[in-house]
């Protein structure tokens, strides 16, 4: 019989859509693997309550470990512990820096109205004079910046808690 | 009636009506960064909907999912605040309605964070985290036009003498609250007035905007009757369920 961890193995394979060097478990989405011998059940949280990408991500891990495993595989999906951006890991956080989008930075608590605007390091030239352009990005988890030094465009993956 | 299942109606068609409407937006905005933050507000805003009628449907037991509540019930079926199905205007009134809406939705999730219904508090958490960074955006345009150029101000300034009398309905204290505050569901209306009222006078100080000093209040969304626009919305919004019926992609 398959093992939980040989689960978690096979899903470091299933990507996600929009941001494709990440992992779903990168991502920290991926909150519980259960497996019995009739079943096996992963339950995961959505990024953002309108993700669109949730529902392939949803269909992408049961495709993926249906290739590996002969019983039925279900995918649920929990809202509470709400996710954060505290949960992508730190090789995801690498991978993303990499692939030219901003880390999430250590922001204050956004329940002060009007907080501190906030340094995030170019990801092209390490910079970090940047300014924001705009809170929302190219999806709902990224806001836009762009570097005063070597004026990329870039996407910050922001943070939320 | 289901306390809750109205309760739930209330929270779930505030966020899919207000979303459709900020859809609206899409490719209008006034420069791209906005089209694009209106519109990931929308999505914001639908998929609480999603959540939230979602459950509503398991609450009344009565096998309606969340596409079945949004696209098969009549205006008189609805009842979200008369405030959110107001037209869009200019911008300085989509930033307006934003806020004066925002401003009691933070509020309000953090209130029902606490909730003992354990679903409705999951979902409020989950929401929450993303109506902060709503209110910052609406805030910072009420500021940015507020405190703007001649005719910056004068626009917003309207927008709120527009707009400011369909705020006293999200403060209503009726039997479905009293209900559901009874077993910790809810919480008090009255606290919830007295954030909304101090975020929002804080913004109005520094926007240099003035409540309007009239006491005019319009309402019933709440128990289904609704402003003409409403009609116009569903008739978008529902066209394809009611064309045809069940169909799916
Ligand atoms: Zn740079």
């Amino acid at each position: 019989m398959v093992t939980e961890k040989e689960i978690w193995q096979h899903l470091d394979d299933v990507f996600d859509p929009e941001i494709p060097v990440l992992t779903v478990a990168d991502l920290g989405i991926v909150r519980k693997v259960e497996v019995s011998p009739k079943e096996i059940t992963i339950t995961i949280t959505p990024t953002y309550s309108g993700c669109p990408a949730m529902q392939r991500i949803e269909s992408d891990i049961r495709e993926k470990i249906s290739e590996v495993v002969d019983i039925p595989v279900r995918v649920t999906l929990v809202l509470a512990p709400a996710w954060t951006t505290d949960w992508i890991t730190e090789t995801g956080k690498k991978k993303l820096e990499e692939y030219g989008i901003a880390p999430p930075v250590d922001e204050p608590d956004k329940s002060v109205l009007f907080a501190e605007p906030i340094v995030v390091p170019c990801p092209k030239c390490t910079s970090k004079n940047t300014r924001m352009i705009s809170q929302f990005g190219s999806t709902a988890c990224k806001a836009h910046y762009q570097c005063n030094d070597c004026q990329e465009p870039f996407d910050y993956f922001k943070c939320l808690r | 009636m289901n306390a809750l299942f109205e309760y739930l109606l209330r929270v779930g068609d505030d966020s899919l009506i207000l979303g459709h409407r900020l859809s609206e937006w899409c490719g209008h905005g006034p420069i791209l960064e906005e089209d694009i933050a209106m519109t990931n507000i929308a999505l914001d805003l639908v998929g609480q909907a999603t959540s939230i009628l979602k459950y509503a449907g398991e609450v009344e037991g009565k096998n309606r999912s969340e596409d079945d509540l949004a696209f098969l019930r009549f205006d008189r079926d609805y009842r979200n605040l008369l405030l959110v199905e107001q037209p869009n205007g200019d911008f300085g009134m989509t930033m307006m309605r934003q806020f004066l809406f925002d401003a009691y939705r933070k509020p309000l999730f953090e209130q029902l964070t606490n909730s003992s219904d354990s679903q409705l508090a999951a979902i409020a958490e989950k929401s929450l985290k993303e109506t902060k960074y709503h209110l910052r955006h609406s805030a910072e345009w009420t500021i940015r036009l507020g405190d703007g150029t001649e005719e910056s101000h004068q626009r917003v300034q309207e927008a709120l003498d527009t707009l400011w009398r369909y705020t006293p309905e999200m403060f209503i204290d009726d039997e479905i609250e009293s209900e559901l505050r009874k077993t910790g569901v809810t919480f008090s209306v009255e606290e919830l007035h007295a954030s909304w009222t101090k975020i929002a006078k804080e913004v109005f100080d520094e926007a240099t905007l003035v409540i309007p000093d009239n006491n005019w209040e319009q309402s019933g969304g709440r128990k289904g009757y609704h402003s003409e626009h409403l009609g116009y919305i569903l008739a978008e919004l529902q066209y394809m369920q009611r064309a045809y019926p069940g169909m799916k992609w």
